[in-house]
């Protein structure tokens, strides 16, 4: 008996520690954006710095930011591309799970195809550009994000185990696909339809590959590949700090500022996590992905 | 009689798509979206045999046979970036399995819910945080002028290392920062086929005096082998696709980490971007599918050959 105990203990205490050690680099990244300039250079990064100063934020907030556009268009991008992206597949999970579809299996075969192979980066520069996509909000909407048939096969395997009963009991009753799909599947798949949500939401707002190949223009950036840009560029923050003017050159807060950006652009995600993944379990249902 | 026969199979096919016209018809924009951007993208693929030119376009461009091939594989950074793409995949998914696998018994054990609760989603987080913002975190371990791990290297009196030019630490710490990413979806899809398993089966195990370990050993594991089958499948499909959005958003153009971090699709990238050549960009990606697509088929093959049910298709 004591034995299990002693694993007890020592299994929570492995697991306290680890879950801490993987958040310490965050925090890490938290603390030096409020840390002083100066300090930086004197001590380099530090978990508790020498001198506190939201000089960082100021100049995000009040200095000739490229930030708020950014943040605008990934917030548009996110809303509407997650919304569609939702409807489309959570239509397509219906087709698949519903057992009185011939083909569904065929059409499952179909969409899998896709998953193991790819025809790589070139087509793909090929197609959104014969779309017309280039250079437009849809760059980051379409290519690649609108559609996923992992999340598809999430929502078939969820939607399968609704008991055909509650279909036949509402065919009798006069009931059309359209009725059933809306009426009854999607409302009854709202775990798995909560963590699609979340898995879109994210790709949408971590995306930065779309912008990087199908974007030129500054007003289109979304905040992750403004972050990018940020890291490379310190061109930037300087054009940032010429209309801030408040403080001098040479104390230019450039760590500072590019770790209050970083921490800045996953605001909505800490936001949002906690309410979306309690489903999590309920919606990850992965046993058997083929029939 | 064969010719009735097929007569009646198309009547039969159009008469099933009429009588379901409105199920279909949910899953047209998904059928549609993945004919663009899945099928369609396939004819793309020939432009490796042409001197591609934009104006004159997929039909009107010259062929050249393998031309495009030649630059590619003439250069000894075909052998490199195929063996630095499949060395951190591979690495990546053996690794993070095992350790998924052992997180996952670990936390079946617990027994205070909450905390376990807790635990799963802090672990769970870096899972949705972009490349480039850990591209940033990174940056405050290894920078080379103000990083925490110079600083520690410098108070145990070692010598500082320039991460940032020294190739031979990196397929470490890109293969640990991708487990850090992703052990807790992992991690929560392996605890959501434990959660699947028959609970008599561990009831019935224990009236017989099987302790836990006993139970993880001869009930969880070989339970959990087909959601590990399916994960490691796709997760091979893909061995020939190095992971774009870490790489890039990590090592950039940093040709000094080139020699263990350059990987096939940042090779492409490049190729598209910087020389502007898309036919030899594509050559390398041709390449790139086909011997995934060989893989994935072979492993297939041996999955159900040796156990049928975990095959994936």
């Amino acid at each position: 008996m004591w034995k299990s105990r002693l694993f007890d203990y020592a299994n929570n205490t492995f697991i306290t520690v680890l879950s801490i050690v993987c958040t310490l680099p965050l925090l890490l990244v938290a603390m030096v954006s409020i840390s002083d300039e100066k300090a930086i250079q004197v001590n380099g990064y530090s978990f508790i710095p020498e001198a506190f100063s939201l000089a960082a934020y100021r100049l995000l907030f009040f200095g000739d930011s490229p930030l708020l556009q950014s943040y605008f268009i990934s917030t548009v991008v996110t809303l509407t591309g997650t919304a569609v992206a939702v409807a489309i597949t959570a239509m397509a999970g219906y087709t698949l799970a519903a057992k009185h579809v011939k083909y569904r299996n065929v059409l499952a075969m179909f969409f899998f195809v896709t998953m193991v192979f790819s025809a790589g980066l070139v087509p793909w520069y090929m197609i959104s550009t014969a779309l017309g996509l280039k250079n437009t909000i849809f760059a980051l909407i379409v290519p690649s994000l609108l559609f996923n048939p992992f999340n598809l096969f999430l929502v078939r395997n969820y939607m399968k185990q609704i008991p055909d009963s509650l279909i036949e009991a509402a065919k009798i009753d006069g009931a059309g696909d359209m009725y059933i799909a809306f009426r009854i599947f999607i409302p009854l798949s709202m775990p798995v339809l909560a963590t699609i949500t979340l898995f879109y939401g994210i790709a949408y707002w971590n995306n930065w590959s779309n912008a990087i190949l199908l974007v030129d223009s500054e007003k289109l950036y979304p905040l992750q590949y403004l972050l990018f840009k940020l890291q490379s560029e310190i061109s930037m923050i300087q054009q940032m700090q010429s209309i801030a003017g408040s403080v001098t050159p040479t104390l230019l807060p450039s760590e500072s500022v590019k770790m209050a950006t970083a921490i800045l652009t996953i605001g909505p995600i800490v936001l949002f996590y906690p309410f979306l993944q309690r489903y999590f379990i309920k919606g990850l249902l992965i046993g058997s992905i083929k029939e | 009689m064969s010719v009735r026969n097929r007569q009646r199979r198309g009547r039969s096919f159009i008469h099933e798509i009429i009588r379901n016209r409105s199920s279909y018809l949910l899953a047209m924009p998904a059928i549609v979206y993945t004919f663009i951007f899945g099928y369609l993208t396939l004819p793309y693929m020939l432009i490796a045999f042409q001197k591609f030119n934009y104006k004159l376009g997929l039909v009107g461009s010259p062929w050249v046979g393998f031309d495009n091939f030649r630059f590619f594989f003439a250069s000894s950074r075909a052998w490199q970036v195929t063996y630095n793409t499949i060395r951190l995949n591979f690495l990546y998914i053996v690794l993070c399995t095992i350790c998924a696998l052992i997180l996952a018994v670990l936390f079946n054990e617990l027994k205070n819910r909450l905390f376990a609760k807790v635990m799963q989603s802090t672990i769970l987080f870096p899972h949705f945080l972009s490349w480039v913002m850990i591209s940033y975190l990174l940056y405050t371990l290894f920078g080379s002028q103000y990083g925490i791990v110079n600083q520690l290297l410098g108070f145990m009196q070692m010598e500082s290392i320039n991460w940032y030019a020294s190739p031979q630490y990196w397929v470490q710490i890109l293969v640990g920062t991708s487990i850090w990413k992703d052990i807790g979806i992992s991690l929560v899809i392996y605890l959501a086929a434990i959660t699947g398993i028959d609970g008599t089966l561990f009831e019935a195990a224990r009236i017989d005096g099987a302790g836990r370990w006993k139970q993880v050993r001869y009930i969880t594991l070989p339970l959990l082998v087909p959601t590990v089958m399916i994960l490691t499948m796709l997760a091979l499909g893909k061995v020939m696709y190095g992971n774009f959005d870490m790489i890039y958003a990590i090592v950039k153009d940093n040709g000094m980490l080139y020699a263990t971090t350059d990987v096939i699709d940042t090779y492409v990238f490049r190729a598209l971007r910087t020389i502007g050549n898309p036919a030899q960009a594509m050559a390398v990606g041709f390449y790139q599918s086909v011997v995934g697509f060989v893989l994935v088929f072979g492993v297939n093959t041996l999955i159900r050959k040796l156990s049928p049910d975990n095959a994936l298709f």
